[in-house]
């Protein structure tokens, strides 16, 4: 029993890592933008058939990985620059609408170019149980990944010049404006960079739950599930919630609903954060002048 | 007469026509129409009138499909007499959802309902439930015959018959929106803090919206189902409430009339679009979708009263 559980937690901390580097891609495009990306898990899908494509040419699979993050990057920038700049200041419908042409765009796109059927994506890691066997090689390598990626967009934002113009821009546009700050230019790096962190996120879950046009809309439920509980306006506790629904859903799935109830689980985490404590656990709360 | 009213009734005798010359597959196509345009015709009240976005009214056409399924199939209840049972279920679960959705401002609506219809063809699925939703596989219901001997194909009768259900609705739906319930969705959704200050029971109005909303796209549902003759979970995935969604803003969120076109634009674009490639549908949605956003905020609904409202002036 206790063994279970301890194999439970610790595959829904791996789930729960890719959980949280989605969350904390949603988060970063609404910290600046106060937009929440519906395209997001589109957008890390069709990352991930680049890595396949790259990988099928015959590169090795870090390097069609690193290509496929650099050209995710490409597409987020080009995104917000053309799609998104006239939308600053739109109301939400207009907003919401254009996130839901450009799921729908990116979603037939994947199917287009590179067909509906189910394949298999490899995994860079050893094929076998680790950690006594608590979790397999796939596993533990794809939370390694995870965290490296978290503890350098933290470094990024912490230590480098660009990161702190960037979180100016997205704290307090104005002043960053009459700073010297790029605002419209660091608004659309912070897109860029989401689009590569959802890269790595569809690369690393694809070995497990395979590749379709479809993959990530169950992965992007659990993402907002998880940016909503730590607080959406919060990149550290929108990180931690990824990593809480992970191991929700996955003690959930095996003792209290079974595995064919868990995306309404997702459904019922949100309902229940945005009822009981809109702000999340570690969000802020906001109050507006009438 | 005034131009507003000689429109509809026009429109109405143009859709009574097609019943003695199209073909059975035509008429099909027609009722799917109709049977859209009841579903965004639910959304555009929720959205367009009050402000409150839906992404998973897919959601509630599906309770609709699966309670008029279960009652037909389970109790043997005939078809006609299955809408006010779902019309009622309908509107208590969009009362329900309505309570949370009162505390999400308009984009954290947006996202608990898309949630909502990610999650929905799972429960239907769930097998606790098997026995009345028959699980995976679905239910198949008869298609009704014409009633008291009329000789018409079954297919005529349910193309009248859905419409009759539209024309109910939407001389409803026309006049709860002009009248004093109406201005106080309106009121609501430009400026919610000076509806409330002005007397308007927030609370109420919004959750009352919400269940009307349900109750129409659960209606639409509910039609849909009969004139498919056939449930499943997967009919009802996320993409149902996201096509809804995108007729829409086609017709125009705040037009009523508006709703017929965006009901012909999502069931014939797909028709077209998928002679070119599977993927075709849903990128000339998106692409429309966006274009419509940027170019017409107001959707086709809102451009053709613009131009009739300039007509009239000229007059």
């Amino acid at each position: 029993m206790l063994q279970g559980v301890i194999h439970q937690v610790m595959s829904g901390i791996a789930t729960g890592g890719i959980y949280a580097s989605v969350a904390l891609a949603l988060v970063m495009i609404y910290q600046a933008t106060h937009h929440v990306n519906f395209a997001q898990g589109e957008m890390a899908t069709f990352s991930t058939y680049i890595a396949l494509t790259f990988i099928n040419l015959g590169f090795p699979y870090w390097v069609a990985f690193a290509i496929a993050v650099v050209i995710s990057f490409g597409i987020g920038l080009a995104i917000e620059r053309t799609l998104m700049r006239p939308l600053a200041n739109a109301p939400v419908l207009a907003s919401v609408g254009v996130f839901v042409g450009l799921l729908l765009i990116i979603n037939s796109l994947s199917g287009w170019f590179f067909d509906y059927t189910i394949k298999q994506f490899p995994s860079p890691f050893p094929d076998h149980p680790m950690l006594g066997g608590y979790l397999s090689g796939h596993e533990l390598g794809s939370t390694a990944v995870t965290l490296i990626v978290l503890v350098l967009v933290y470094l990024f934002f912490r230590h480098t010049r660009l990161g702190l113009a960037m979180r100016a821009a997205a704290f307090n546009p104005t002043s960053a404006r009459l700073v010297g700050v790029r605002v419209g230019w660091m608004l659309a790096l912070g897109w860029g960079l989401a689009a590569a962190i959802g890269a790595v996120a569809g690369c690393m879950v694809a070995p497990v739950v395979f590749l379709d046009p479809n993959m990530m809309s169950g992965i992007l439920l659990y993402a907002f599930a998880g940016a909503l509980l730590g607080g959406i306006d919060n990149p550290l506790g929108a990180v931690l919630g990824g990593f809480a629904v992970g191991v929700i859903e996955n003690l959930g799935g095996a003792y209290l609903v079974g595995t064919e109830l868990k995306l309404t689980l997702a459904l019922v985490i949100i309902v229940a954060v945005l009822t009981v404590r809109p702000t999340g656990l570690m969000g802020r709360k906001v109050y507006s002048r009438v | 007469m005034h131009g507003s009213r000689v429109i509809p009734v026009l429109v109405l005798l143009a859709a009574i026509v097609p019943v003695a010359w199209f073909t059975d597959y035509h008429l099909f196509q027609l009722t799917m129409v109709v049977v859209y345009a009841i579903a965004i015709l639910g959304l555009s009240l929720l959205t367009g009138f009050n402000g409150q976005i839906s992404l998973g009214h897919g959601a509630f056409y599906a309770i609709g499909a699966y309670t008029t399924a279960i009652l037909m199939t389970t109790w043997e209840v005939p078809y006609w007499a299955t809408l006010p049972v779902s019309a009622m279920v309908c509107a208590l679960v969009g009362f329900l959802l309505g309570l949370p959705a009162l505390r999400l401002g308009g984009l954290y609506l947006a996202l608990t309902t898309f949630a909502l219809a990610v999650a929905i063809p799972q429960i239907l699925k769930y097998k606790l439930f098997e026995d009345w939703t028959g699980g995976v596989q679905g239910l198949v219901i008869d298609k009704p015959d014409a009633p008291f001997g009329l000789p018409l194909s079954p297919d005529q009768w349910l193309y009248l018959f859905t419409l009759a259900v539209a024309v109910v609705l939407y001389v409803i739906a026309w006049n709860i929106v002009r009248g004093r319930i109406g201005r106080a969705m309106m009121a609501i959704r430009d400026h919610a803090m000076a509806a409330e200050a002005m007397g308007i029971n927030l609370a109420m109005v919004k959750t009352r919206t919400f269940a009307l909303s349900a109750m129409y796209t659960g209606l639409a549902g509910s039609l849909g189902a009969i004139a498919v003759q056939f449930v499943a979970p997967d009919s009802f995935g996320v993409f149902v409430s996201i096509y809804l969604f995108v007729g829409l803003v086609v017709g125009g969120v705040s037009s009523i009339g508006g709703t017929l076109i965006g009901a012909a634009f999502i069931e014939f674009v797909p028709n077209i679009a998928d002679k070119v490639s599977k993927a075709a549908p849903g990128a000339v949605y998106g692409v429309i979708l966006i274009a419509v956003m940027f170019l017409i905020p107001g959707g086709v609904g809102g451009l053709l009263h613009g131009l009739w409202r300039r007509v009239a002036k000229g007059r």
